[in-house]
């Protein structure tokens, strides 16, 4: 059995859903201390985040920085809205491809599942056209992973 | 260009994928599809013969309308765009996995 869902809901809205066996407490550290952040948050292998900036309080930026280490990047900027240790995080964010996306409205919360936790994050878009495009890069994405393993480089 | 080449071809246009999420609600003619996207009837046109020859729509017949469809491999490229976003974020989360079995318990609270 998959450990992730994936759905879309409505219009405009995504729905995440994942376990862990580590605790709430575990799961928002590694969400929002940029050291831990570093290590998981990368897409298709190959890419490194460089650049971690995540200041977990309200109003506090985010800035992600993505690199293939051979030239190729792009980045990702948003703000928190509210933060409540250690079950839920607020914020919106946009990627920057180098032309800013929509803003991306982003629930996180992280909820006891016996020992673990279970993740739902809800993401809001602005509109239908605004999702399938974001549904899109993220296919584009993945297809790269998938063209690093035909090459051989993993 | 196979189908496949063709179809991935067709979906790397922003317009393209907007009009596949489009049609995802319901058929509509390119009078109906070119209203939203604030282009000419000739420019939809253009895309629209681009994502038939790709398979991904089709059309019906209706008195002297042809409103446009998704064909069935359109369907199955939409499911397939979340088949992959959904592999790239699975592989994020494994990794979550291996960092959230290092974090030492005795250390709960502590930030960075």
């Amino acid at each position: 059995m998959s450990k992730m869902t994936l759905k879309i809901e409505g219009d405009t809205h995504v729905i995440v859903t994942r376990r862990f066996a580590a605790p709430p407490e575990a799961v928002y550290r590694a969400h929002t201390d940029p050291k831990l952040i570093q290590k998981w948050m990368l897409g298709p292998e190959g890419w490194t985040m460089p650049v971690c900036i995540n200041d977990a309080k309200p109003g506090g930026k985010i800035r992600y920085e993505w690199s293939n280490g051979k030239g190729r990047g792009f980045h990702l900027t948003g703000e928190f809205l509210d933060l409540e240790p250690y079950s839920r995080i607020v914020h919106v964010e946009r990627m920057h491809l180098p032309d800013p996306t929509p803003d991306n409205h982003v629930e996180t919360r992280f909820d006891e599942d016996g020992t673990g936790t279970l993740m739902t994050v809800r993401m809001t878009l602005p509109d239908a056209k605004t999702r399938a495009a974001m549904l899109a890069t993220g296919m584009e994405r993945g297809m790269e992973a998938s063209y690093a393993r035909l090459e051989g480089m993993i | 260009m196979n189908t496949l080449d063709a179809a991935f071809s067709a979906l790397a246009d922003p317009t393209r994928r907007a009009i596949l999420a489009r049609l995802a609600k319901g058929e509509a003619t390119v009078n109906e599809l070119a209203e939203p996207f604030e282009m000419t009837q000739p420019a939809i046109s253009q895309h629209l013969k681009v994502l038939e020859e790709a398979r991904l729509i089709d059309r019906r017949v209706e008195g002297t309308k042809r409103p446009r469809r998704l064909a069935k491999a359109g369907v199955e490229a939409m499911d397939q765009w979340l088949a992959m976003l959904r592999k790239a974020l699975e592989k994020n989360y494994d990794r979550l996995d291996e960092v959230l079995a290092g974090i030492d318990p005795h250390k709960k609270g502590e930030k960075r």
